[in-house]
């Protein structure tokens, strides 16, 4: 990471008086209109509404919205660079630490990162620091004339590093080492790049042609993809190493396999997992069907089961193919979902049902095996659990059923066992994950990892956070070879 | 791009395509697949690899035109090529020395039981392959199949060809001849399967199935290609795709085939219909 000196101020508006400002809405699409098509919800706000915003900004001086952030982006620089309508700049100062800013300004929960310690946000509303990264990045994409030609890649050091995965710890550790000047290549299983981000966010909240234009600049840099590669089947962890010329490899696989409850019924037609659901819609572009050739339930009663920002992603999508009643269950209350409030509140208003405090236990077919409808157990709130939110006590005696032609089960995933299968030299915790020292090293030498694969089904900015770090410590060990 | 080199048919609707893959014709084991996608838009499909070069660096597949994707798929010749190709997938295929082995296909099944009758043979089985088809147009790979096994029986529908009716009926008369397989193989229409596995558990013969599943990315990811086997589910793509076929619910398999055939059936008559009106405008 860069160092960094305190920026010059480019706020115009008095201290006292920025507490007034109040924080900028997103304009977004409206909600009745938005639940009929798949276009992008939030419109991003405009040049005046950002200026506006960054002058929210009290610039302080041990600024802890940094801190927040997993990827340091050097926050109050890139704000004083938009109060200055420098916004090339801005995008610029912001790209040194993140290489998918305009990703991570959608998908970001920066209510709990940057946004949940900015000091404005401790008596106020805090600066809205995702919607303008969001903004400057958008208006680098649309205004290339604008940006430096200058170039962020150091000199060749004739190292070669492959990464495995296309998804945000990938491509954040991509764009890294491309700058170190290592010859990077990206391994993808799927044939389009992007991971979890184009298979699994959907369009309305991350449109892909955005996507395709950050890998398309981290092509630019001169980094390699290739598609429709499956590292372990393909070609071996140890073949890439020994014989095709990688000094090092940092996997970035994420959690791609989908838990299901185990429950009778879930092999039913029309229950997918989330995965299954979101990648028909998402990477096939099943809501195009037929124009796309893969086919994609419309169902009338679609539930989708699970609180995180999965199952919002996939009930939302379930209201766009024209379900009548699309509706979340969740077996605790809505304070202990996962999801992130804006998109918990988008679904709402688009006339998505949440029922909470209740979880399926059957599913149940008709006559020719299609799901109809869903037995659920009423719960109750018990002591908190492991994860510190109360745990979900089944009420006895509350069954009852509700209609459901389509489920979705969104409860989370669990590592994909590819890699663990084919280097079983690459050691792992018992829930699969690979294991790994801080700066990511696992216990195969010159093989690092990071992101979901490690953790478990995280955050897109998390895995990025992670990638970076991989990448110091993959940039470290190219230079000493070392590995104690 | 991924180039076909050579592309021909060998039955009525049944084309046989050796495309240029060379890191996959390298690692392709007997019993794995492939995914691909004809074209931009296109679905992904998973498809055994009936056989591989690594020398020549090519893989084969056979396709049975049936609906939309495999009448495209169908339609290119030597020299075009496939959109997406991504393998090799599955795990390979358990070859041992069990003494007779009878490999029971049909359709296409039968290009993907060649590999695996030629690897039982290699290791030491004595091998026969009993091949079902609906008429004598329909059979394939029947002198491929001779030049590796022990003997080929072959079986239609219609009498056309072979002996008339079931497979499960040639392998009664084997047994009735005093030919007692120690171990069967059963690729090819999920009916077809079902019957081969119910007769052989009778009879107490171990019999190894090859599922064909519904797939989106084949890698494990997505759970698509459930199945239940021994009462648990698994995922044909990565714990597949063979399974002891005595402990498969073909029954509940078989309905999860059929959970898009209104939408397969949409999309195969609007590729049909554009297909009439690019020749219509052609003709002009």
């Amino acid at each position: 990471m860069t160092k960094r000196t305190k920026p010059t101020s480019h706020n115009v508006v008095p201290m006292k008086a920025r507490f007034a400002i109040p924080r900028q809405d997103m304009p977004e699409q409206n909600p009745t209109k938005r639940a009929g098509n798949f276009l992008e919800v939030n419109l991003g706000l405009t040049a005046d509404q950002a200026v506006i915003e960054a002058q929210r900004c009290i610039e302080c001086g041990n600024p802890t919205c940094m801190e927040g952030c997993p990827v340091s982006i050097k926050i109050p620089d890139f704000i004083q660079l938009i109060c200055n309508r420098d916004f090339a700049k801005a995008a610029a100062k912001i790209k040194e630490d993140n290489s998918l800013p305009a990703v991570c300004g959608r998908v970001c929960p920066q209510e709990t990162q940057c946004e949940e310690v900015c000091v404005v946000g401790k008596r106020f509303e805090p600066v809205a620091i995702g919607r303008l990264e969001r903004f400057v990045a958008d208006y680098e994409r649309l205004h290339p004339e604008e940006m430096s030609t200058e170039s962020v890649v150091a000199e060749s050091t004739g190292k070669n590093v492959a990464i495995v995965g296309s998804g945000p710890a990938g491509l954040a550790t991509a764009a890294d080492l491309i700058k170190a000047g290592h010859a990077v290549t990206v391994f993808e299983a799927l044939h389009e790049f992007g991971g979890v981000l184009v298979y699994g966010i959907p369009e309305f909240r991350l449109p892909k042609e955005i996507l395709r234009k950050e890998v398309a600049a981290l092509e630019s840099l001169g980094v390699k993809f290739i598609k429709n590669f499956i590292v372990g089947r393909t070609q071996t962890v140890h073949e890439l190493l020994n014989e095709e010329g990688f000094d090092a490899m940092f996997l970035g696989l994420g959690a791609g396999l989908p838990r299901f409850m185990n429950i009778p019924g879930e092999n039913l037609n029309g229950v997918y997992s989330a995965n299954e659901f979101l990648t028909r819609s998402n990477l096939m572009r099943g809501y195009e069907f037929p124009d796309y050739d893969t086919p994609l339930y419309r169902a009338e009663h679609a539930i989708t089961v699970g609180g995180g920002n999965t199952a919002m992603d996939a009930v939302r999508t379930s209201k766009r193919l024209g379900a009548n009643h699309a509706t979340i269950v969740y077996r605790r209350s809505e304070e202990e979902m996962p999801a992130r409030n804006e998109e918990i509140h988008h679904a709402k208003d688009e006339g998505v049902h949440v029922m909470t405090l209740i979880n399926p236990i059957e599913f149940i077919g008709d006559e020719n095996g299609f799901v109809k409808s869903a037995r659920c157990l009423k719960m109750a709130l018990g002591e908190p659990d492991d994860s510190g939110r109360r745990r979900p006590i089944p009420i006895e005696g509350s069954e009852f059923e509700i209609p459901a032609d389509m489920v979705v089960i969104a409860v989370g995933n669990g590592s994909n066992p590819l890699i663990s299968q084919t280097t079983p030299e690459i050691s792992t915790n018992k829930w699969g994950n690979v294991v790994t020292d801080e700066i990511g090293r696992t216990s195969m030498k010159g093989v690092f990892a990071g992101g979901d694969i490690v953790t478990g089904g995280a955050t897109v900015i998390l895995a990025m956070g992670a990638g970076r770090a991989a990448a110091e410590g993959i940039n470290e060990y190219l230079k000493t070879g070392e590995w104690v | 791009m991924y180039k076909i080199i050579k592309a021909e048919f060998i039955a009525t609707g049944v084309k046989s395509f050796k495309i240029e893959a060379p890191l996959i014709a390298k690692k392709r084991e007997a019993g794995q697949f492939i995914m691909l996608r004809v074209h931009d838009r296109g679905e992904r499909i998973p498809i055994t690899i009936a056989d591989s070069n690594p020398e020549e660096g090519w893989i084969q597949i056979i396709v049975q035109s049936i609906g939309k994707t495999s009448m495209h798929l169908n339609t290119l010749e030597t020299g075009d090529a496939l959109h997406d190709l991504v393998g090799p997938l599955g795990r390979p295929t358990h070859v041992d020395n069990w003494g007779t082995l009878v490999c029971i296909s049909g359709g296409v099944g039968t290009a993907e039981a060649l590999p695996i009758a030629s690897a039982g043979r290699k290791a030491g089985n004595k091998v026969y392959s009993i091949i079902g088809a609906r008429n004598k147009d329909l059979l394939i790979a029947e002198k491929e199949m001779s030049l590796v096994t022990d003997g080929v029986f072959v079986s239609t529908d219609d009498g056309s060809y072979g002996r008339k009716g079931l497979v499960t009926d040639v392998l009664n008369d084997m047994m009735k001849d005093g030919l007692v397989p120690n171990m069967v193989v059963a690729i090819g229409p999920l009916p077809m399967m079902a019957a081969v596995s119910n007769q052989t558990k009778l009879l107490d013969i171990p019999c190894m199935v090859s599922l064909n599943a519904i797939m989106v990315d084949g890698t494990g990811m997505c759970g698509a290609c459930r199945a239940t086997v021994d009462g648990k589910t698994v995922f044909v793509c990565v714990d597949g795709p063979e399974f002891d076929g005595h402990k498969v619910d073909f029954k509940e398999l078989g309905t999860r085939q059929r959970m898009y055939k209104k939408q397969e059936a949409e999309s195969t008559k609007c590729y049909l219909e554009r297909m009439a009106d690019e020749a219509a405008k052609g003709g002009n």
